[in-house]
């Protein structure tokens, strides 16, 4: 137990410091790595309570696709690095303040939680038999039978978020020759040849 | 010392107070607040998912793989806007994107 709690923390640690250097980051290539870094972790202490699946997508969705994405996006782009820092200071007392508020008032709803959690880890108790079956098994039973529907809306979601991005970044540009298969095929006969009658020296 | 249902609320709200500031802090750089945007949406996750584990109620892991699949389609919207716009003017600064103001 003291091994679990200790991972916790280390884990927690670098989730929030690598959080924490997400945004106060110089240059965006770190920004990326480190949301990497915060994805990992997250990742690990997901693994840690239990919940195996979500980690694993986590690690694919986020850290395979979603940063590498961000990545090649941040690498493509030919950003001035000086000009995009100038209003870091300028913003700082007043987000700083805004944060600190916010954090504030988020854990004061915690505390508040935490004086009914008497009920929580009675509910606890009694839910720690109903998972029983391993997580996945659980997730699947629930997902493809009872939120069926959510699931086709979650696939429509990405189908249109790819037509998006498709119709968004395609660009045709006017001057390029390219084969073009369809008009090669539909050729005939009469459009290709033509049959000259050539007269004797005459030449054509 | 175990750890329980509090500590992951706490660990989530620091990422989520976290996003805001970043979003308060780089005004001026669109993919760092796409990023704190990412960083609320896993923060909203660990909250969903710690829920879902301490009450023993396995729909909280359905959402969040809901909420992973709706951040997914948000990254690559919001980064291909941003490569054609780039495309466009050649700065991604916030304060010039303002060609839609009536």
């Amino acid at each position: 137990m003291l091994l679990q709690a200790l991972a916790f923390y280390v884990f927690a640690a670098v989730v929030v410091a690598s959080g924490a250097m997400v945004v106060v980051s110089r240059n965006p290539v770190y920004s990326v790595l480190f949301l990497i870094l915060a994805f990992f972790n997250a990742a690990a202490l997901f693994l840690l309570i239990g919940a195996e699946f979500i980690a694993m997508i986590l690690v694919i969705v986020y850290v395979g696709a979603v940063a590498v994405l961000f990545l090649f996006v941040v690498m493509m782009l030919d950003i001035n690095l000086v000009e995009i820092r100038e209003g870091f200071l300028k913003y700082l007392p007043v987000g700083a303040m805004i944060g600190v508020v916010l954090l504030a008032e988020i854990l004061l709803g915690l505390g508040v939680l935490g004086a009914g959690s008497s009920t929580m880890t009675a509910l606890n108790k009694q839910g720690a038999q109903v998972l029983a079956i391993d997580n996945t098994r659980a997730i699947g039973r629930v997902l493809y039978t009872q939120y069926f529907y959510l699931f086709q809306v979650a696939g429509l979601v990405l189908l249109v978020a790819m037509i998006g991005a498709i119709v968004l970044t395609l660009r045709t540009r006017p001057g390029v020759r390219r084969q073009k298969v369809g008009d090669q095929i539909n050729r005939t006969k009469e459009q290709a040849m033509t049959v000259v009658k050539v007269p004797t020296r005459g030449g054509v | 010392m175990t750890i329980g249902l509090g500590h992951y609320l706490t660990v989530s709200s620091v990422l989520f107070t976290l996003g805001i500031l970043g979003i308060f802090l780089n005004r001026k750089n669109v993919i760092v607040i796409l990023m704190c945007v990412e960083l609320m949406l896993l923060a909203v996750n660990i909250n969903l998912v710690a829920f879902s584990i301490f009450e023993g109620n396995v729909v909280g892991q359905v959402f969040a793989m809901l909420v992973l699949t709706v951040a997914a389609a948000e990254a690559a919207i919001g980064l291909a806007i941003l490569v054609v716009y780039f495309r466009n003017r050649g700065t991604i600064a916030v304060e010039d994107i303002s060609e839609m103001k009536g």
